[in-house]
């Protein structure tokens, strides 16, 4: 897992709630470093692929939080 | 228009008439087969089996819907069947076709953005004892020839199902291409979503269809199965063919009717909506901000135009949009009862929430297209600003 800058949590909170906070808290990460979303919406794993896409930055992968809720790594590139 | 008093006391105009912008999910009754099940409620209603004289009417009414279909499908009439939907023709199609195959072995490969019905019937297989293997398909949703072809050959395939075209993105699949270079391999096209709307596919073992989708009853779908294509039924045995009982013959002479007519006018209509289609792709993304078009652009449904909005949710924009009087669909999460996204955005990585499904009957007009093309940017505002979106 790469060390994340930043985490969001965003358990319980439903699409495109989690991909909202992140658009507005990337900029709080320096460029090149990596912030991570943890979020239990089954649509987040895809939406923030889609974001980080539509967005221009790097979708690093999944991996699951130590309580087991999904967490997704987005590297800031721009 | 008909006025609304806010809470506030403020007054809002609201549409009489909905604008239908969902015929993918089906259309109206066409009337043409309004009047063919009306004169036929009076003439088909007894058994087609029994030998008497109204018996053989009922049964020449079904042969004749038999070989109107047959016609469209390039088929032979004993080939055609009918379903009580489109969603049993296809769990028909896949789950009669791995029994009568089971001789090839008990795997099952289907794209991944087949429809739901062919993907729960894989599932039936597969709690069955068998397996199942779905395909990938690139960004617009369509599966590489290659590596269908590839899969669908390998050991112990029994059968291999791809759509005409995706009833979600509208992107068409290479059905010829894949039906050319599948040897003995029996493949299961899903027509759901085209036939009524482009010309039927080439190379189909099996095919599925549903009369919804191009102005017939809601209950009646289509099962052809090709000659010399080893078929079995799923369900019991019954001594009228491959689908249990006598069908609802007046909903079937309808059906028939309604795809005659619709063929006939096919390709003027097709291109008419295409034209539409094309000034929508345009247009949403010129006045909306962060907008992704989805599905191909040009090897497509004529009818239907799929886009996902960044931070709006689909359930609150088809609200907006109900409330302007336009109905649409959505394949966001928060619209469906699963709380899943779409299978399909999934497979070919698009944005899953904030989508919205557009499509086109024949009754849609330009004026239509543009007043919604007039509501979308503020409904979609409406939505952004109650979710406080970054712009």
């Amino acid at each position: 897992m790469s060390p994340a800058a930043l985490v969001l949590d965003c358990r319980g909170r439903r699409c495109p709630l989690p991909i909202i906070e992140l658009a507005r808290r990337i900029d709080q990460v320096p460029v090149g470093a990596v912030i991570r979303v943890e979020a239990d919406d089954p649509a987040a794993g895809p939406d923030v692929r889609a974001w980080s896409r539509l967005r221009e930055h790097e979708f690093i992968g999944a991996s699951p939080a130590a309580d087991g809720t999904p967490g997704y790594e987005v590297r800031r590139l721009r | 228009m008909a006025y609304r008093r806010g809470v506030d006391g403020s007054v809002e105009t609201v549409s009489d008439e909905t604008v239908y912008l969902d015929a993918a999910s089906g259309v109206p009754l066409h009337p043409v087969a309004r009047e063919a099940i009306m004169a036929a409620q009076a003439d088909g209603w007894a058994d087609p089996g029994r030998l008497y004289a109204v018996g053989r009417r009922a049964a020449i009414l079904l042969a004749s819907a038999r070989e109107a279909v047959a016609d469209v499908l390039d088929a032979r009439p004993d080939e055609i069947s009918f379903t009580s939907s489109g969603l049993t023709a296809l769990h028909a199609a896949v789950l009669g076709t791995m029994r009568g195959n089971r001789r090839r072995g008990s795997r099952f490969v289907h794209s991944a953005v087949e429809h739901s019905a062919v993907l729960h019937a894989a599932e039936w297989h597969v709690a069955a004892g068998g397996e199942a293997e779905a395909v990938p398909v690139d960004h617009l949703a369509r599966v590489d020839v290659d590596t269908f072809v590839a899969r669908a050959r390998a050991a112990s395939v029994a059968a291999a199902a791809l759509q005409a075209a995706n009833h979600e993105v509208g992107t068409a699949q290479p059905v010829s291409a894949v039906a050319d270079r599948l040897g003995d391999v029996p493949l299961i096209v899903d027509a759901t979503q085209t036939l009524g709307h482009t010309p039927a596919p080439c190379g189909w073992s099996v095919l599925a269809a549903d009369a919804r989708q191009w102005g017939g009853p809601a209950g009646v779908g289509v099962l052809a199965v090709r000659t010399g294509t080893r078929w079995v039924s799923p369900a019991p045995a019954d001594d009228h063919g491959r689908v249990p009982g006598p069908p609802d013959i007046p909903a079937v002479v309808g059906a028939a009717a309604a795809l005659r007519a619709v063929v006939r006018e096919q390709s003027a209509t097709a291109s008419r909506l295409s034209a539409l289609i094309d000034r929508i792709r345009a247009r949403v993304p010129a006045g909306i901000p962060d907008v992704e078009v989805l599905g191909d652009p040009v090897d497509r449904l004529p009818h239907m135009v799929t886009f996902s909005f960044l931070y709006v949710d689909g359930e609150s924009l088809l609200l907006e949009l109900d409330r302007r009087g336009f109905a649409v669909s959505s394949g966001s999460s928060c619209t469906s009862s699963s709380l899943e996204p779409s299978h399909v955005l999934v497979a070919m990585g698009a944005l899953t929430s904030g989508n919205v499904r557009v499509s086109l009957s024949r009754d849609t007009t330009v004026e239509q297209v543009e007043r919604f093309l007039d509501a979308l940017p503020d409904a979609v505002a409406n939505v952004r600003a109650q979710l406080d979106a970054p712009s």
